[in-house]
């Protein structure tokens, strides 16, 4: 293995480790097997591991959802993967209705250790029916988990503790963090519960998760050359949500910006910075900021894609916004 | 529009530090209402409205010192129009005017001379919010400022539309006046006061020997039955001598101003009381002539306690119109006191001792204290004083009448 990994090695590797661990997974979905899977994540898995344990399914997300869930209540542990979430949506009775409500449902009797993992996002001129963010969406949702790896070590971590999860979990990958590279680090499992602090500032929190983690790194950078210190937290698992470390965060920077790709109305910027008004009022230097995706479907064309996205300037913007003139 | 300017609370003072605002812009505001707390050379005092109106700004920070005379706020008058904001309007000051007591000590006696002083508030550079309106305050600056005692409504905001911030809240915390040492600062004011006194006011001296064998017994009687807390000591009989006294010689009563006496009609009775870290302060029991000797025993007790703790109101600091001092529990036989300038009198006591008298012809022993009186020439003359301070020693040979 080279000295750098990018973020689809790293969930491949993390997919093959599990194979490997555990004869009970297995990975369905479209054009998983001979194609390697619309992103190439399974590239390699099919002639490793066999067409019993990587399966091609038809195009019918209801269907291949249902029969995940089946095989997780036959004592599986299925990865299915959505080619995309917005093929997710036809996916939508089976994971909320079914998958989310049965252990509830049963009064503990039945759970389902199911494991789906689906791209999201825009960035790569798929259009807007390729290309939304509906996380917010599952997030929604009580017994489900979502999470969001943003890095390269969760790529490659997240999976398994995912796996040993007895409820479903939802995994989303971001499509313009698929080539994101850099080193490996350290294999292991990660912690699916918190939030994790992936820049220390003392000035105002900008938090976000997925594929704007590394832009609102770069915001930070940006606004460090300014003498203005970001804190960046990426929250790494929608739900459930790590209220500490936010709170942490925003009672010592009195101030928060929430980065989120997916539109402002409704969205989970929304939840977020409802919890810190509930929990961190009086804590804050100045009203909670959101930088949002424009509310349109995702236009196809370059330049209308990116200008539908937050963007390093935008998040400068709203950051220098709250911190006006500053005592001398 | 009303101006509220920063009064003299009090002869000597020139200038005073803002402590606290009690009203916030838009309140309604009567007349006798407490608009602000004061620090002076003295005591933190209140500043008392003399109009009816509401709020409309507040134009000097907690913390700051501004001369006397300065604008601290603005009222509206009852169905006065708001005027348009303007921006850039001075809302809240600069930084504090600078300036020791003993500078400003030193400068004219008279409060009058005093107003003249020009308001030193800079603007501020950022245009204000209307002015009754609620400020903006971040969650954490409103919740800051009440865990530290900063006051918000003269406060500066440092973030974006002006809304303050925890660290406005802080560095105003910060820059509080420090803490003030007073001692040093009364020690500084009397050497002005008194060395002007001694320099511009031509003191005559009158002494005289006043048996107080009628008072004691009188005073004896009084306290009888009386909690150790109620009675009755022989300074309460002084005031009130002295009180009579100067209704019958309004010469001995009252302020020289500008080159003139002007009489005082009340008797406002400074009573000079030490402090424990040394210095000493003379506020005033007012209309010390319509008290009884228990009133004035009351007020005097309560005007002791209150000067050593710092509590002192303004009108008690604020002019009294002749002094006396009272050294009698100090073993010294008499004293000659400076006048209080631009009081024109002063009479001092001394210890009340037992010594051979003679009554009737015969020796016998009696207690006495000498009095003596410090009179202002320019106003009175020997004559005039020694009739003062024989009414002051008739009256106390008739305590029942006092």
């Amino acid at each position: 293995m080279s000295a750098t990994v990018t973020y689809r090695d790293a969930l491949r590797e993390a997919l093959r480790e599990a194979m490997q661990r555990d004869p009970r997974v297995f990975l369905m979905g479209e054009d998983v097997g001979s194609y390697g899977g619309s992103y190439a994540v399974s590239k390699g898995l099919l002639e490793e591991f066999g067409p019993q344990r990587i399966r091609d399914t038809p195009l019918s997300e209801l269907g291949f959802v249902g029969a995940g869930i089946g095989a997780a209540l036959g004592g599986l542990r299925p990865i299915v993967e959505i080619m995309t979430v917005n093929f997710s949506l036809l996916a939508l009775d089976q994971l909320v209705n079914t998958a989310a409500a049965l252990r509830h449902m049963s009064g503990g009797q039945f759970h389902v250790p199911l494991v789906v993992r689906m791209a999201t996002g825009a960035g790569r001129q798929l259009a807007a029916q390729h290309s939304h963010s509906f996380e917010g969406w599952f997030a929604h949702v009580p017994g489900l988990r979502v999470l969001a790896p943003a890095t390269l070590r969760d790529a490659r971590g997240m999976l398994w503790p995912a796996l040993e999860d007895p409820d479903p979990v939802i995994i989303f990958e971001h499509a313009q963090l698929y080539n994101l590279s850099g080193s490996p680090g350290d294999p292991g499992p990660v912690d699916l519960t918190q939030a994790s602090t992936a820049r220390a500032g003392r000035d105002l929190t900008l938090i976000t998760y997925g594929g704007m983690l590394p832009r609102t790194l770069a915001a930070a950078e940006a606004l460090a050359t300014e003498g203005i210190e970001a804190e960046v937290i990426d929250l790494r698992v929608l739900r459930p949500l790590d209220d500490a470390t936010i709170m942490h965060s925003v009672a010592r920077t009195r101030r928060a910006i929430l980065v989120e790709e997916a539109w402002r109305s409704g969205g989970f910027a929304a939840e977020v910075s409802a919890r810190i008004l509930e929990q961190a009022f009086y804590e804050l230097d100045a009203p909670v900021q959101r930088v949002c995706g424009e509310e349109v479907p995702i236009p196809y064309a370059r330049q209308l894609e990116e200008a539908a996205l937050p963007s390093v300037p935008r998040i400068v913007a709203a950051a220098r916004g709250l911190i006006g003139k500053r005592p001398a | 529009m009303i101006e509220v300017k920063l009064p003299a609370l009090g002869a000597d003072m020139d200038e005073g530090t803002l402590l606290e605002w009690r009203v916030h812009p838009g309140d309604p505001v009567h007349k006798g209402d407490i608009l602000a707390v004061v620090d002076t050379t003295k005591a933190a005092l209140d500043v008392e409205s003399w109009h009816e109106g509401r709020v409309w700004d507040l134009r000097v920070e907690p913390g700051q010192t501004v001369p006397v005379g300065t604008v601290m706020a603005r009222l509206l008058e009852a169905g006065e129009a708001a005027p348009t904001p303007v921006a850039g309007a001075p809302m809240t000051g600069g930084p504090g005017v600078a300036g020791g007591a003993a500078v400003t000590a030193a400068a004219p006696v008279t409060a009058a001379s005093a107003v003249a002083a020009t308001s030193t508030v800079a603007a501020a550079t950022e245009a204000a919010p209307a002015p009754g309106g609620r400020r903006p305050v971040s969650p954490a600056a409103r919740r800051r400022a009440a865990e530290l005692g900063v006051t918000l409504d003269a406060l500066a905001g440092s973030g974006p539309h002006g809304v303050v911030t925890v660290q406005d809240v802080e560095q105003a915390a910060a820059h509080k006046a420090p803490a003030r040492d007073r001692s040093s600062e009364i020690r500084r004011t009397i050497a002005a006061v008194m060395t002007r006194s001694k320099r511009e006011v031509p003191h005559y001296y009158l002494s005289d020997d006043i048996p107080l064998a009628a008072a004691m017994a009188w005073l004896r009687m009084a306290n009888t039955g009386r909690p150790i807390t109620e009675r009755l000591l022989i300074a309460a009989l002084y005031l009130r001598a002295v009180a009579k006294a100067a209704q019958q010689h309004p010469t001995m009563n009252g302020h020289f101003v500008d080159g003139a006496f002007r009489p005082s009609a009340a008797v406002n009775l400074g009573m000079a009381i030490s402090l424990r870290g040394g210095g000493l302060l003379a506020p005033a029991i007012s209309h010390a002539e319509s008290r009884t000797v228990a009133e004035i025993m009351q007020a005097l007790a309560d005007l002791v306690a209150r000067t050593r703790a710092g509590t002192l109101r303004r009108e008690e600091v604020a002019d009294p119109t002749l002094t006396v001092t009272n050294l009698g529990e100090q073993s010294v036989r008499s004293v000659q006191p400076i006048i209080y300038a631009p009081q024109v009198a002063i009479v001092g006591f001394g210890l009340v001792s037992d010594r051979p008298w003679v009554l009737d012809g015969k020796v016998v022993v009696m207690p006495v204290v000498t009095a003596t009186l410090a009179a202002d020439h320019r106003v009175s003359d020997g004559h005039s004083g020694a009739r003062f301070l024989a009414a002051i020693g008739a009256h106390l040979q008739r305590p029942e009448t006092l």
